[in-house]
Order: C-alpha cells, then structure tokens, then sequence
C-alpha cells in the first residue's frame, strides 16, 4: 500500500464536503460540511509531512485545528443569533439583503 | 509504535486498516449528506473523525491524532450537538431542494473536481520514494512538534493564541442578548400586586385544587362560591391542555349510597 492512498481518501472527503455545504440547507449541517473539509485538508498536511520526512506538516495541520475551533465557535454563535431573530436555521431563510 | 516499517510502500497491518476503515469514513461522509436528521449527520461526523484520528496515529502522527480525538469529536462535536438541540428540528432538515436544478449541477460539479483531483494525484511522481517519520520522529513526536512550535513557528503560534481569545470575546458578542425590558426587582413587584388593577391578588394566587379522593396540580381550586379558579393551575399545564374539570369531583354526582349488607 502506498503512503498516497490517503491523499485519494482525502480528496473524496473534500470534495464530499464541498457538495455538502452546496446541498443541504441546515446551517448546522452545512458547518458540519465546512469542518469535513478542513479535516481532509489536515489529513493531506499529515500525509505529505509523512511523504516528506519532517514534521511541518503535522504544525500545519494543528494550526488548522485551531483555526477551525475559532471558526465553529463564531459559527454557531451566529446560527444562534440568527435563529433567534428569525426562528429558523435555513441557509435559504436568511436573505434579507436578496429583497 | 512504529507501523510504517518499511518507507514508501507500508507493512501489511497498516494497509488492512486502512482499507477497512477508509471505505467506512467515506460512506459515512456520503451519509451525512443523505441522511434526513442533523443530529444523524452530526453522529457520522463524529464517526469519520475519529477514524481520521486512527489514521493520523497511523501516519505517526500521534499527537495530531489524540488532539484530533479530544478537540474534535471531544469538544467540537459536543458544541454542534449542543447548539442542535438548542436550535431544535425545523423545516430545514427536509431534503427538498429550494433552487431548482441545484443538486444536479452540484452533483456534476462534484464528480468532475473530484475526478480532477483523483487524476492528478495519480499522474503527480514525487521522482523520490517517500521518507517516513522515523529520523524526524527519532526524539518522540510531541517533542519534534513542541521543538518546531517554540522555534521556527513561535510567532505564528502567538498570532494564533491572540485569534483564538478574539474568537471567544466575538462568541461572547454575538450570543448575548440585551434584555428587551427592565427587570423587576422585588419592591416593584410587591407593588404592582397590592395597586394592580384589582386587589384579588394580593395574597398570591390560590393553590390548585386539593381533595380527600384526589390530590393533583391539575385540578382547579373552588372558590367559596362553589366555582372553579382556573387561574389556580399552572400556565403551562393549561397550555397543554392537561387541566381537569373539578366538576369531575362533584359531591353530588358520585354514588354515595351504600348497599347494605345482608
């Protein structure tokens, strides 16, 4: 088995959490996605610091963790906010600025 | 734990793992788009990170993985599944498609960037084989990555503690909520219960209805005159329609007469 299958695993589940933030309509599903992405993007950094013998990558991938920690939390704290002026977590809802 | 034995082409062990556990995290990212629930999603979620965890202690990322277990399906996942329930179900679960002709062209677009990617990774030639971890990891793992985060990344690690206290001041911001009227402190609401439209209040609400047979909140009290006090009952039992007639209880339409014995 080559090290690189694992960039094949991670390129589906990118492109798996692309097609999710696209589809669904639940902002917390939609989030969800968001972190899938980020995940297969830490897995291709763990991957390649593997491919090239040092362990930048792996600094890489806990920097993205912690970028992505701050981003769910700013996240939900606006889903919050948005569910409650509008009583709905609908990506679809919140399109004040479209009227 | 050494389980890249040779570098390049890895031992058995590893690639048994990874071909069962692979197809598992894949089809468990694809259910979290089909599935209809969120809290359903939010669970596979949870299932595909930790099997990244596996694969990151795999890869002799040993601290990325435990990091990746607590933060991830430990604290994150925790706070997605809190904030659903806090948000509760709505309309936005269903699977309809609000833009027509979205998830076709979401679909195509889809399969061709992945297949782009799957292209390309199978066509890139590194010209090396791969080194592995073991000479970088030769001091243990947390310390090659703590000797890296204290030297060449020490700056990008503060800027990165500085976004983090930012993202917890910004939450803090954006959950609260000012309140929309002033609260009533105590004196207020004593006065308001003596000079309010009517003084029937004054002694406090009657207690709901209490009965040699039957003892239950449920049932409204008697005023002396006989009537029931509706206002007696807790509002939220009334809301839910659980409030029982007190004329169920009715002296005079319960058999009272005893069959003598013999």
């Amino acid at each position: 088995m080559d090290a690189s299958n694992y960039l094949y695993i991670s390129a589906l589940l990118f492109t798996i959490g692309a097609v999710g933030v696209v589809v669904r309509r639940n902002a917390i599903v939609v989030f969800m996605c968001i972190e899938l992405m980020l995940n297969a993007a830490n897995l291709s950094f763990v991957t390649f610091s593997r491919i090239n013998g040092n362990l930048d990558g792996q600094v890489m991938a806990f920097f993205t963790m912690v970028v992505a920690a701050c981003e769910v939390v700013v996240g939900l704290a606006i889903i919050v906010a948005i569910y409650r002026s509008r009583r709905s977590a609908s990506v679809d809802d919140a399109s004040l600025l479209k009227r | 734990m050494q389980l890249a034995l040779e570098v390049g082409q890895t031992a058995t062990p590893e690639a048994v793992m990874f071909w069962i556990l692979g197809p598992l995290a894949v089809l468990a990212a694809l259910g979290m788009l089909l599935v209809k629930k969120a809290v359903h999603s939010a669970i596979l979620m949870a299932f595909v990170m930790v099997v990244l965890a596996v694969f990151y202690i795999a890869q002799d990322a040993v601290f990325l993985g435990i990091v990746q277990v607590v933060v991830y399906t430990g604290a994150v996942m925790m706070l997605f599944l809190f904030i659903l329930m806090l948000v509760g179900v709505d309309s936005s679960d269903s699977l309809t498609e609000t833009i027509r002709g979205l998830r076709p062209i979401a679909i195509t677009a889809a399969i061709g960037f992945g297949g782009l990617m799957v292209s390309l990774l199978g066509r890139a030639t590194l010209g090396r084989d791969a080194i592995g971890l073991s000479a970088a990891n030769a001091d243990g793992n947390v310390e090659g990555i703590g000797y890296l985060l204290f030297s060449r990344f020490v700056w990008p690690f503060e800027v990165i503690s500085a976004l983090l206290i930012t993202a917890a001041l910004g939450a803090m911001v954006l959950a609260h909520q000012p309140r929309s009227s002033k609260k009533t402190t105590q004196r207020q609401q004593s006065i308001n219960r003596f000079r309010g439209e009517s003084i029937a209040t004054a002694a406090g609400l009657p207690a709901p209805g209490v009965y040699a047979r039957h003892n239950a909140v449920d049932v409204p009290a008697l005023l002396p005159d006989g009537t029931p006090a509706p206002n007696s009952v807790n509002a939220s039992l009334k809301a839910r329609g659980d409030m029982l007639d007190s004329n169920t209880f009715d002296l005079k339409k319960i058999s009272t007469q005893v069959e003598e014995e013999k």
